[in-house]
């Protein structure tokens, strides 16, 4: 590009805040003319002297041919992104110190536990001491195996009611799910009884599953009004069936509640009145530790509820059906597990 | 033993509790909710409690309380009860002794 005419450029703040792809430009145009353009000398008044990085040759040489305005405008834009980009930058460098400091502190706090012998809190692998914290990430990790297992019967599951294969292939399907859930079961009750409180925390599970946690695990109810809408079409009868079963889930529930709510109820009260251990024993209301140990029969029966509830499921429904159920409940979790990974993982404001 | 025979059989809806028991509380809710009004005995509080403990053991139960009598027999203690219920045969067993409604 060659200018024939004479460029007045009006004095801006130039030099450093020069976006990198003009000095390219002039760069290119400089080799391919072998000269720099002497037949139009750029005269730059600028009153700004201060920006030394400035260089003797003028950028605006290359752009003459076009609108003023719009190099101007494209300037200053440039020059703008360039300023929140290096704000966001010190707001993450920021953000990395502080997150650094707290990780320093945190390690010291550990080492401190460590010491005093203390169970430190589970969700971290391989930094647990204690007879409970070993048992918790045990569970964990038998967990993290489980989820695995049953993302692959997902699959089968669905790619099996896809296939239109036969009932008798499918009833294995639907046992083998079946199964899977009362190892969760199973797996749960020797967690509750090494650290109920781990497993009522639900700290083993995502957020969003947590949200709608229920004495250790899914509300049964939730489930068959989660459930009941994919089945269908329901015969009469079934319809009959899964309304009672849902009735009596209901009672169910609501009488473990307010059992529940009893416990935490007599437990604050020992609590306040000093009775935690042997000493001081109310041989009427009991020891705090003795309500501890209720909890753990509470999440045992909250468990029962939740295998009975796929139990007789399993019984009101056929075996396309109840294949279409376990799919729908596997699917349920998965999209709770995906929530609580999009919600982690949403885009937030630098401070 | 007995007492425990005997005092099953004095209502149609007999449950062994603890005055400290709270899933034996949760038991009785629902049988409330049901419409049924049990007679609750809380062993803990009788001078025998340790031997109606063992008795109720001897008969089947897992833990002593709750132990739930329909009609003079034993019907279990709280898992029991709640697949009883979530298989639809709780009611029917209740039916005598649910008020007419």
């Amino acid at each position: 590009m060659n200018s024939p005419s004479t460029q007045y450029v009006t004095p801006r703040r130039l030099g450093i805040y020069e976006p990198i792809h003009q000095m390219s430009t002039w760069v290119e145009n400089f080799k391919s003319n072998g000269n720099p353009n002497t037949s139009a000398p750029i005269i730059v008044e600028s009153e700004d002297t201060s920006h030394g990085s400035q260089g003797p040759f003028c950028k605006y040489e290359q752009e003459a041919s076009k609108p003023f305005d719009k190099i101007q405008r494209r300037l200053a834009q440039n020059r703008e992104a360039a300023r929140k980009s290096r704000l966001r930058k010190k707001a993450y460098v920021q953000q990395l110190e502080t997150s650094r400091l707290k990780l320093v502190q945190l390690e010291q706090e550990l080492d401190r536990a460590r010491q005093q012998g203390l169970y430190v809190g589970s969700g971290v692998e391989g930094v647990h001491m204690g007879f409970s914290g070993t048992v918790n990430s045990a569970f964990e990790m038998e967990y993290g195996h489980w989820l695995e297992e049953q993302s692959r019967q997902i699959c089968e599951l669905r790619n099996a009611l896809q296939a239109h294969i036969g009932d008798v292939e499918l009833r294995i399907l639907v046992d083998a799910g079946m199964s899977h859930y009362f190892e969760l079961f199973r797996m749960k009750t020797t967690a509750a009884k090494a650290d109920v409180f781990y497993v009522m925390s639900g700290m083993w599970k995502t957020p969003a599953e947590r949200f709608f946690f229920w004495i250790g695990g899914f509300r049964p109810s939730e489930l068959l009004k989660v459930l009941v809408p994919q089945l269908e079409p329901l015969t009469e009868q079934q319809l009959i069936d899964v309304c009672n079963l849902r009735q009596s889930c209901q009672q169910a529930e609501d009488a473990l509640s307010q059992g529940m709510d009893k416990l935490q109820q007599t437990l604050a009260e020992t609590v306040a009145a000093g009775q935690l251990a042997e000493v001081g024993y109310n041989p009427r209301t009991g020891t705090a530790m003795d309500k501890l140990e209720a909890l753990v029969s509470f999440v045992s029966q909250a468990d029962h509820l939740r295998q009975e509830t796929l139990q007789q499921m399993s019984r009101i429904l056929t075996t396309r059906q109840a294949a279409r159920g376990l799919l729908a409940l596997g699917e349920y979790f998965l999209r709770l597990r995906a929530l609580s990974s999009l919600w982690a993982n949403r885009p937030r404001e630098p401070t | 033993m007995d007492k425990v025979t005997r005092l099953a059989s004095e209502k149609g809806v007999v449950i062994f509790s603890k005055s400290s028991c709270c899933l034996c509380y949760a038991v009785n809710i629902l049988f409330q909710e049901l419409g049924v009004h049990p007679m609750v005995y809380e062993i803990d509080q009788d001078p025998e409690g340790k031997e109606m403990e063992k008795a109720l053991m001897r008969m089947g139960c897992n833990a002593p309380v709750p132990a739930v009598f329909i009609s003079g027999q034993l019907v279990g203690s709280t898992n029991e009860v709640m697949s009883l219920h979530l298989s639809g045969n709780l009611i029917p067993l209740l039916k005598p002794y649910q008020p007419f409604s």
